[in-house]
């Protein structure tokens, strides 16, 4: 699509440049006094100094972190190996392996979550009808071997 | 007549026998295409006769893959479409099912939809402002557009517990109440854009280089811009006044005071002045929820599983990028028949081969920052 120009005087185009060649460099200044303020202002440099700041930096308290099971002091979770949440889960992280405990009743067997294939919608722990389940403030997830990954959530079977 | 076959897409018509043209890959990893998108281009020395994009290279089935999934989950994946929008689609899709499932939204619901939704696009418009001037070359502006933006996310990982993949909007409200901090932070935040606000438009909007390389380069006209399905500020630059906030309020727009900024020129500088207008706007709206911010009810009545009635429901939103539509057919069951999205990036791409024709190629990488795609929500 070409520009349609309209043929001006050659007085006029003279006229035109001379003025772009003082208003350009004055606009240019105007832009480069914004970038010599922040030198000369450090103060308003927002970058975090990260492994420094480890052990002040938390996440908030709605951040989506690791899946893990709400455990009272005795490391009792509230699973009762419903299977909610692995309904609820939209890629398949979850795999709950149920039990029988002694009185023949269905308990939380394994808590299998894989860390890999999460997403970290929190969908699950809004599906939770019991409460059992909530996303950790740990974000430093990487690992060096992908079996890490595939985690057994609970330490105990569940009481049912 | 021509001999020479040309590779796919490119049209025979145009043929020029004087010269010698080449064709040349822009992409796809190329640092100003915006992620893996593939320009063919028809070259006459420097001047582009034709440009072809290829995409589809991160396409990941969305569409499909909803018809295997809840709707819940379906909210979850809108958030990987257009990334950096990711709010407002949450919203386009809860729109949808609300019609479908025949409920609305409290007041104080709807005031967290639409305040999230405001920041979410000034978001959206300060990475423009950043990516448009690293394209052009300035380092400096491309740092300045993503700090003021870190602080929205700041925000955005308070209030919904993740900073892009929000995944916060539910039929018939959100997910959480916002927090106390909410409104104090986005108080003093406003306060602080409005400051800078002036820093950003002092730094690009009247520099001469910017000047020179952005009036008059990819005129697009009123005609193709509609033609061609734009929407967003790509067609309110063109001369356009369509907003799907004003021609067809949903949420509470309708009670808002709000202008739609449009320019006439169509070229490459009135798409960015619009996009800086619009912050403006985004201010204003934010500014007027804050004083009428309400008490009561975040959420209508929650529903374990959504089941929609039989039927199809269509919602329209205007996301940063511009009309976001989501369409759900429902026959039975929690999950849907299919769900079609008609996403803004994807119909701007289709107006780069009239915007481009006759400009240089460094023509070509601002004019494709103008368009603001975003890869994900093309490919989806």
């Amino acid at each position: 699509m070409k520009q349609k120009v309209s043929p001006i005087s050659t007085a006029e185009y003279i006229k035109r440049y001379a003025k772009r060649c003082i208003t350009g460099p004055i606009s240019l200044l105007k832009g480069l006094s914004v970038t010599v303020r922040y030198f000369f202002s450090p103060h308003k440099i927002v970058t975090e100094q990260y492994p420094e700041n480890k052990k002040t930096l938390k996440m908030h308290s709605r951040y989506r972190g690791c899946l893990e099971l709400i455990e009272d002091e005795n490391g009792e979770n509230l699973c009762t190996a419903c299977g909610i949440c692995e309904k609820a889960c939209p890629n398949a992280s979850i795999n709950i392996l149920s039990t029988k405990n002694i009185a023949g009743k269905k308990v939380l067997g394994k808590y299998l979550y894989h860390l890999g294939s999460c997403t970290q919608c929190g969908l699950c722990v809004e599906a939770c009808p019991f409460g059992a389940i909530r996303m950790n403030q740990e974000f430093e997830l990487s690992n060096e071997s992908v079996d890490s990954f595939e985690m057994t959530l609970n330490k105990k079977e569940g009481r049912g | 007549m021509s001999l020479r076959r040309l590779p796919p897409g490119f049209r025979e018509e145009n043929i020029d026998l004087d010269t010698e043209e080449f064709f040349v890959n822009m992409g796809p990893q190329h640092p100003s295409t915006h992620g893996a998108l593939r320009l063919a281009l028809r070259l006459d020395g420097e001047t582009i006769i034709e440009v072809v994009p290829h995409f589809g290279y991160i396409h990941r089935g969305i569409e499909k893959q909803a018809e295997s999934m809840s709707y819940l989950q379906y909210i979850a994946l809108s958030d990987r479409q257009d990334y950096l929008t990711a709010i407002q689609n949450n919203w386009g899709v809860c729109l949808a099912l609300e019609k479908g499932l025949g409920i609305g939204v409290p007041e104080r619901g709807e005031y967290i939809r639409v305040m999230l939704a405001e920041l979410g696009r000034i978001a959206s418009h300060l990475v423009f402002y950043a990516c448009f001037g690293g394209d052009l070359g300035g380092q400096t502006a491309l740092l300045f557009g993503f700090k003021e933006r870190e602080m929205i996310h700041d925000i955005l990982d308070e209030v919904t517990g993740s900073r892009l993949t929000t995944n916060f909007f539910r039929p018939g409200g959100s997910v959480h109440d916002v927090p106390d901090t909410f409104i104090p932070r986005v108080t003093s935040f406003l306060k602080h854009l409005e400051k800078t606000m002036v820093d950003y438009e002092r730094f690009l909007s009247t520099n001469i280089i910017v000047l020179e390389r952005t009036k008059g380069i990819g005129i697009l006209s009123k005609e193709d811009a509609i033609a061609y399905g734009c929407s967003g500020p790509v067609l309110r630059a063109s001369g356009v006044s369509y907003d799907v906030r004003k021609n067809d309020p949903y949420g509470i727009y309708s009670q808002l005071d709000f202008n739609v900024p449009v320019t006439y020129n169509g070229d490459t500088y009135d798409r960015y002045v619009v996009r800086i207008a619009e912050i403006h706007e985004s201010i204003k709206i934010l500014r007027q929820c804050i004083k009428q911010f309400p008490e009561g009810p975040y959420r209508g009545q929650e529903k374990a599983s959504i089941r929609l009635k039989p039927g199809s429901y269509y919602s329209a939103t205007e996301t940063a990028k511009g009309l976001y539509a989501t369409y759900v057919v429902a026959v039975s069951g929690d999950k849907p028949y299919r769900i079609h999205t008609r996403g803004p990036s994807f119909a701007n791409l289709a107006a780069l081969n009239t915007m481009v024709q006759g400009h240089k190629i460094s023509d070509l990488v601002s004019i494709l920052a103008t368009l603001d795609p975003v890869i994900p929500e093309i490919d989806r």
